[in-house]
């Protein structure tokens, strides 16, 4: 408990610098003092306020939502930007911007985590048509599924002029989050915080359809629930700041190696992990290159690609020992 | 007492469980023995719900596993199967701990954690309680998995070849222990078996299977008989008696 | 000859037809205006096409063929990556001027020369460190690939914003935007790649077999591999240049190749290859193009196909 109190303070501190860097200089004792002007309150309120707590949300709710997917698919290896999850979510979010752009935010993001549901659960319908299910077969189909996806919507963004949408949405990025456009965030929250609430079910699934029916759980029942919160909180996140690659997977990763996999332990690490981890990447990309930024996508995709090779092959490096 | 009545399950068009009718009294080992591909996997899970069955019917303790709830029967009967692969990381404790979950849904009590340290102790896993299951060895994971199945706590245990990938120390220990659990606990253990002779000198019970059907089902000495075993297997074997145990010889 | 033996050579007959059909369509379907203008231009897209065609499908086939598998490409395995991370690595630290005022041929030297470095990295570790399993390989070239494209989406962020847009300019071509300058240059280089191919192309079969195969029946194995690998990098950095990274595509045409000739023989698969590559750009562009006046709309296409066929190649290869 001490630990995760330590793991905490960490976030809260990266999250108070996140409040502190920027364009505009606002210092935290100016703020104490009371020493600063109405443009200042202005932009602490209305973009640094938000963005943190975007960050911090986006952050937990993908991680966490890495994890769930990776006890109901049973691998290491998979996320939702491994899955054809994304993809999916996007395909719903592109549709529903062609043929129904009036409709309020809420309603697109149900009809992205549809999307995104019925994805995931052709993800799962394929795995299962492969019989020997090596294990890293299974992001590897994810990962063409996704490409596949893909394919069909630049597709259709490229046919109907959509594609600079599109690109927004594929790479994360918390440089346009204000307040009034990320409180949807609080949805993929609290998400996670029912991950944890199922995390004893989820948990039980992972070891499988035999031995969590021999233990009286509905099986199939603790899969839905999965992959709806996985569904849920992709779409949330992907219509509020855009998609962010690879936490899903490294996060829930580096918890295991220490923690283990009990999610009820694990879940909490999961959120302050994946929260501190975001807030982290997202200064840096702020700060190396002021006044530009560099999104969160790229500077994940680049810390992500790494830790995910060091992964894989220190797998294989156990399985061969 | 399992009461099944005209069990039947095909995988296609061939039955692999064909209209079985078998009583399996309450208290002691029965072990199911038969050549490979007699069905007695299918039949273990069967009983256990883990299959869905295309015919018949099956009483717990004339609870119908149909009508019964899923977690009602978890408190009354437990199985392991021969594959138990689980890719988290997960402590031995952890694992045994998810035994209580049909009596406390996750939220261990006192009396829980005290169910999980018996069972952990009946194995004898307390150095190991805190290690991941994949940093053990196979008979260790083996083990942690039994110990989870009687931290389960049900009347009925149901073990699907136990001593698969143990060596020769690891499967008598194991065998001890599946009497231990019927003599001391109380426990009625079911369990599918290849080697006869384990089954005969751990057994109170065996039941002989063949293409689906049940050709046998009585006491021990009834089965180990020559002519009873060379029916079953369509080969030779000899029966001796060693300290009142029957050994089948069949290695000539 | 009985129909099964002679049907590899039917197809390639009828291949080459449709080839042919499909250049004369992009020819002249749709032309207005000065023939002479429109054949010098027409011309040279039809070039550009047939060059990247023949380099895909070739360098698709040899990679297979080194690697002992179906499933693997070259630009799965994150080649056509590391040709942008070069450039931008390029720009990056001498400034756009560089890739300027340093000649064509110079530049290609360099981005040929790192990615064969990268390649024999690549195989050294494949191979050469004991048996590495099929699906572990393709994903770690595929993380490899999103390694590169972030580190260059990295380094682009960081030089100044002329810069990265003159690079994007010169990274984001597409099958109808082929530079003409580069076509002497991609022209003779892989011309001399296909040379250095024929002399050894005698063992391509044996190489298939595999590596311990191969040395028993007398292949120089290590030399012929690492030159094989050679070849790969000039014809991947040929494409890129031209048309800009394309995943699937080679798996595409190969897969389709191996469907049609029934036969694995490189005499009948490498032919087979190049002209179904043919056939698909240039057929499929002058479709695109002209009937339905899409433009940029192919590599779209051929991404959706080859995904698919990757997962079909995915799923079979492990019911076997």
């Amino acid at each position: 408990m001490t630990r995760l109190t330590i793991g905490l303070c960490l976030v809260f501190a990266l999250a108070g610098l996140s409040l502190f860097v920027g364009v505009t200089e606002i210092g935290p004792l100016d703020l104490l003092r009371g020493d600063v002007d109405a443009q200042q309150v202005q932009v602490l309120l209305a973009s640094r306020v938000p963005r943190t707590l975007a960050l911090v949300l986006a952050g937990a709710s993908t991680a966490v939502a890495g994890m769930v997917m990776q006890m109901i698919v049973r691998n290491r290896f998979v996320e939702p930007s491994t899955a054809g999850t994304v993809e999916s979510a996007m395909l719903g979010l592109l549709l529903i911007t062609l043929f129904a752009p009036g409709l309020p935010l809420m309603a697109k993001m149900l009809v992205a985590a549809g999307f995104a549901l019925a994805g995931t659960a052709l993800f799962l319908r394929i795995l299962r048509m492969v019989p020997l299910r090596d294990v890293l077969m299974v992001p590897l189909v994810g990962i063409m599924l996704g490409g596949v996806i893909g394919a069909v919507c630049t597709f259709i963004a490229y046919r109907w002029g959509l594609l600079a949408s599109l690109g927004a949405w594929s790479m994360g990025d918390f440089s346009g989050v204000l307040r009034g456009r990320y409180e949807l965030l609080w949805i993929a929250g609290a998400l996670a915080v029912a991950a944890w609430f199922a995390a004893d079910r989820l948990t039980l699934a992972a070891m499988g359809r035999d031995m969590s029916t021999n233990l009286g759980l509905n099986y199939r029942a603790t899969v839905v629930i999965g992959l709806v919160i996985v569904s849920l909180v992709s779409a949330t996140v992907l219509v509020s700041v855009g998609t962010i690659p690879f936490l899903g997977l490294i996060v829930p990763n580096i918890v295991s190696l220490r923690m283990g996999d009990n999610l009820r332990r694990a879940v909490p690490w999961v959120g302050i992990t994946g929260a501190g981890f975001v807030l982290a990447c997202d200064i840096l990309g702020r700060t190396i290159r002021e006044p530009y930024e560099i999104p969160i996508a790229t500077m994940l995709g680049l810390i992500g690609s790494v830790v995910f090779l060091y992964l894989l092959l220190r797998t294989r490096h156990n399985a061969a020992a | 007492m399992i009461v099944i009545e005209n069990l039947t399950k095909r995988h296609g068009s061939t039955p692999c469980v064909d209209g079985v009718n078998l009583t399996i009294a309450a208290g002691g080992v029965t072990s199911i023995i038969g050549p490979n591909g007699a069905g007695k996997s299918s039949l273990l899970s069967l009983i256990a719900r883990l299959m869905d069955k295309d015919s018949g019917r099956v009483q717990v303790d004339g609870l119908d596993i149909d009508t019964t709830r899923s977690e009602v029967l978890a408190r009354r009967l437990s199985i392991l199967r021969q594959d138990n692969h689980i890719s988290s990381r997960l402590t031995v404790r952890d694992l045994v701990g998810f035994g209580r979950y049909p009596w406390s849904q996750g939220r261990l009590t006192a009396q829980d954690r005290a169910k999980v340290e018996e069972a952990i102790g009946f194995l004898h896993l307390e150095d190991l309680a805190d290690r991941f299951l994949d940093e053990l060895s196979g008979g260790q994971r083996q083990r942690a998995h039994i110990s989870m199945v009687l931290c389960q706590d049900t009347d009925y245990v149901m073990l699907d070849e136990p001593l698969n990938n143990l060596d020769m120390k690891h499967a008598r220990n194991m065998m001890r222990l599946i009497r231990r659990a019927a003599d001391e606990l109380g426990k009625t253990v079911v369990l599918v078996l290849h080697d006869i002779n384990f089954a005969s000198w751990y057994s109170d019970h065996i039941v002989a299977m063949k293409a689906g059907r049940i050709v046998h089902a009585a006491p021990v000495a009834e089965i180990m008989q020559p002519d009873v075993l060379s029916s079953i297997y369509d080969m030779e074997i000899e029966v001796q008696e060693m300290d009142g145990k029957r050994i089948g010889l069949f290695y000539a | 000859m009985p129909l099964r033996e002679r049907r590899p050579a039917l197809v390639l007959v009828a291949l080459a037809i449709v080839a042919l059909i499909a250049a004369a369509a992009f020819m002249t379907l749709g032309a207005k205006g000065s023939w002479a203008f429109i054949l010098e231009y027409r011309g040279t897209k039809l070039l550009g096409l047939c060059l990247v065609a023949y380099s895909i499908a070739v360098s698709t086939v040899l990679f297979q063929t080194v690697t002992g598998n179906r499933i693997l490409t070259p630009s799965i395995m994150g080649f056509d990556a590391l040709f942008v991370l070069v450039r931008t690595v390029i720009v990056f630290f001498f400034g756009f001027g560089a890739l300027v005022a340093v000649p064509v041929k110079a530049q290609f030297g360099v981005e040929v020369v790192v990615m064969t470095g990268f390649a024999a990295l690549l195989f050294h570790w494949l191979f050469l460190r004991g048996h590495r399993s099929l699906h572990l390989m393709v994903l770690v070239g595929i993380v490899f690939g999103v390694l590169f494209r972030n580190l260059s989406g990295f380094m682009q962020r960081m030089m100044d914003p002329v810069a990265f847009q003159n690079l994007q300019d010169t990274l984001f071509a597409s099958f109808n935007r082929i530079d003409p300058t580069l076509l002497g240059v991609s022209f003779a280089l892989v011309l001399t790649a296909s040379l250095l191919m024929w002399r050894i192309a005698h063992s391509f079969d044996v190489l298939m077999l595999g590596r311990e195969r191969a040395i028993s029946l007398g292949v120089p194995y290590r030399r012929r591999v690492a030159m094989i690998l050679g070849i790969i990098a000039v014809l991947v950095a040929v494409s890129t240049a031209l048309v800009g990274p394309v995943t699937f595509f080679g798996l595409l045409v190969v897969s389709l190749a191996h469907v049609l000739c029934g036969d694995g023989r490189h005499r009948f698969i490498l032919p087979a290859s190049v002209l179904l590559g043919i056939i698909c750009l240039v057929g499929g562009q002058t479709v695109l193009e002209r009937v339905f006046a899409f433009d940029t709309a192919l590599s779209i296409i051929i991404e959706f196909l080859g995904g698919l066929i990757f997962i079909f190649l995915l799923i079979r290869g492990a019911a076997r």
